[in-house]
């Protein structure tokens, strides 16, 4: 159990920055994800933690000890890597049991927490195998039983789940989540899968060219999103972001093709803002009901338990999840209308959060 | 899949084949069935006729001490060149994979040594390491005595293989490298997250999975030393002194064309040519039940 501190850490290689200051604090136990598309830096930055990169500026420490100059074996990290990692000659037992043998613990000892970790892992039949004869699936518990038996301070993985097929991400996904809970060692995983960051997560960090965008609870970060960039990497399908202008008594959108009427935004008049408005949040009704925009529907895909509409909105693409058994043709005209609250406010200009509607006002039917 | 090369009449593929096939009889098959037909016979020095002997120029040469000696030379030439070529390359095929200052320098350095003709690179040895003159002077004169190659047979003996390594050193280097730099970086990350040192990592990961190239190198090396030493030993010893140099490929030359016993020299050369088909075999094999890990 260990908190980590990070204070204005950077990394440049040559002459690219690729991580621009970044400061974030994960508290002792928690399960911490890092959420970014790729080139963001958040692998670096976890290499940084476990000591596999330089730390170009700023400090990193682990349970208050700043831990810049150590070698990754005195940090107390332990790392389960993309590609596994997996010492191709060595057989599961001593793939697993290479850091103790390492550390110079007695081959009896040696062998019996090998034991006890695989019968966590379910991987005690396969004891003797080399991992190419192991699935994908059974790798990646490898690569976490390697990990696990130096019952380290911090667990660290660099997208561990990505070689693995949808079905075995799932299972993987929650049986790391089990795993946490019985370890509770803190632990940082980087990932660029949002629905995977959003289930594992306690705590989520999101970062965008080398940047933190936004720390919070995946609640958090789903319900408030502090950027524009947030806003639409997290959440699929993506969150409609439409173009606007604050107007006297509301919005126009689209370059004056639309006219939206909120209460007052507290927002200066002729302001330029993106607003965003998730899918989910949107509501189909008849194209000629009041405060109702007109679309035209374009496409749609069947989910089973719901269906995505995709409509055009003057050019502008948009995106509704419903639940209900609708099924507009293509090319028909449909209404859309949502709730003011589920309105979500940009800056045109740096793409950070608005903050409007700060008195509750009681939910208008638009 | 493998890709084949079909050719719609049997005839145009033989038309192909027959500049090859033509340089391999003529260059090889010819010239091994000559030998084998000489091992076999007495031939006289200046022509006339093959008396058959049979078996007998083997007997004589197997009974011959100076062969056993000149066997004993080459072994030791062999192991002492080889491993020494391979020792050097792999450390500083491992610095250099490490990417420590400087190893764009070797990389391309060191390469250069495998292209230099062996002859050629006597020649330079043999003024680096002559007694009179140079470094080994200053050694001299310290402690006199300490260096003469034309005197010491254990000083001509290291002369040449200070040269064969040297030029092997290169060859080696690049196997190594290429073996080295196969290996994924995230298994030597692995290594250290687990709390493996240099030295350590060295031997646990990057050694055992480079065990292909080091048998492979093994073979090649041994083979090489009992071909390539030709042109080393005829410029910097001529097999001296006293035959300490007087390693197999250079006996069947000098028994051969400067003592004209033509039939002799045809039996040791084949000899030496089962030696080395026999560790081409051991080769192939190695290479066939390689261990790929991935």
């Amino acid at each position: 159990m260990a908190s980590i501190t990070i204070r204005g850490v950077k990394k440049n290689y040559a002459k690219t920055q690729v991580v621009h200051g970044v400061d974030l604090d994960f508290a002792s136990g928690k399960f911490v994800v890092i959420l970014g598309p790729s080139g963001c830096g958040k692998s670096t930055l976890l290499r940084m933690i476990a000591g596999l990169e330089e730390i170009s500026d700023g400090t990193i420490a682990i349970d208050g000890t700043v831990v810049n100059k150590l070698e990754p074996r005195e940090r107390g990290c332990a790392m389960v890597f993309q590609n596994y990692a997996l010492y191709p000659h060595m057989s599961v037992a001593q793939n697993i049991g290479y850091s103790l043998k390492v550390a110079g613990i007695p081959s009896a000892e040696r062998a019996q927490r090998v034991q006890a970790v695989a019968r966590v892992l379910e991987l005690e039949h396969l004891l003797d195998r080399k991992p190419m004869a192991l699935s994908g699936g059974q790798r990646q518990r490898v690569a976490m039983g390697r990990a696990m038996i130096r019952e380290p301070k911090v667990f660290l993985f660099d997208e561990p789940l990505s070689n693995l097929d949808a079905k075995l991400r799932v299972q993987m996904r929650s049986e790391i989540r089990k795993l946490h809970r019985r370890l509770s060692a803190t632990s940082v995983f980087v990932t660029h899968d949002q629905v995977e960051a959003m289930t594992l997560a306690d705590r989520l960090v999101v970062m965008n060219g080398g940047r933190v965008e936004q720390v919070g609870t995946p609640a958090e970060v789903y319900s408030r999103p502090a950027s524009r960039f947030v806003a639409t990497f997290v959440g699929a399908p993506a969150m409609n972001m439409l173009e606007g202008t604050v107007t006297l008594d509301g919005l126009s959108l689209l370059g004056d093709s639309r006219r939206l009427n909120v209460s007052r935004t507290g927002l200066p008049v002729g302001a330029k803002v993106a607003v965003g408005i998730r899918p989910e949040a949107v509501r189909m009704v008849a194209p000629g009901a009041p405060g109702a925009l007109a679309a035209t529907v374009d496409l749609i895909e069947e989910l089973g338990a719901g269906r995505v509409i995709y409509v055009d909105l003057d050019g502008a693409p948009f995106s509704i999840v419903t639940s209900e058994t609708v099924h507009p043709e293509p090319g028909s005209t449909v209404g859309l209308q949502f709730a003011e609250t589920d309105l979500h406010f940009f800056s045109s200009e740096t793409g950070g959060r608005l903050d409007v509607f700060k008195a509750s006002v009681p939910e208008p039917a638009l | 899949m493998e890709k084949r090369v079909t050719f719609g009449r049997w005839t145009i593929g033989i038309l192909f084949a027959v500049p090859q096939l033509l340089l391999i009889f003529t260059f090889f098959y010819w010239p091994a069935g000559q030998a084998i037909y000489w091992s076999l016979t007495l031939q006289q020095p200046w022509g006339g006729g093959n008396i058959w002997v049979g078996l007998d120029n083997f007997r004589s040469i197997l009974a011959n001490a100076d062969y056993w000696n000149s066997i004993t030379a080459s072994m030791v030439f062999a192991g002492i060149s080889t491993g020494l070529a391979m020792v050097i390359a792999l450390v500083l095929a491992a610095l250099t994979d490490r990417q420590l200052a400087g190893s764009w320098l070797y990389r391309v350095v060191l390469i250069w040594p495998y292209g230099i003709a062996a002859p050629a690179l006597a020649l330079a040895f043999r003024f680096i390491l002559a007694p009179e003159a140079g470094f080994m002077a200053v050694v001299n004169q310290v402690w006199p005595g300490f260096w003469d190659p034309g005197l010491d047979g254990a000083d001509a003996m290291a002369s040449i293989i200070i040269a064969f390594s040297w030029k092997y050193v290169g060859y080696n280097f690049i196997f190594f490298l290429a073996a080295f730099q196969a290996i994924p970086r995230s298994l030597i990350e692995a290594a250290a997250m687990d709390g493996s040192g240099v030295i350590r990592r060295f031997w646990d990961i990057q050694f055992p999975l480079i065990t292909p190239t080091i048998f492979f190198l093994l073979v090649i090396n041994i083979t090489e030393s009992f071909q390539d030493s030709f042109g080393i030993v005829d410029i910097m010893t001529a097999g001296g002194p006293a035959n300490a140099t007087n390693l197999m490929v250079y006996k069947i030359y000098s028994d051969g064309f400067k003592g004209l016993d033509y039939s002799g020299a045809a039996a040791q050369s084949i000899i030496l040519m089962l030696l080395i088909v026999a560790l081409t075999i051991v080769q192939f094999r190695f290479i066939e039940r390689r261990v790929h890990y991935r």
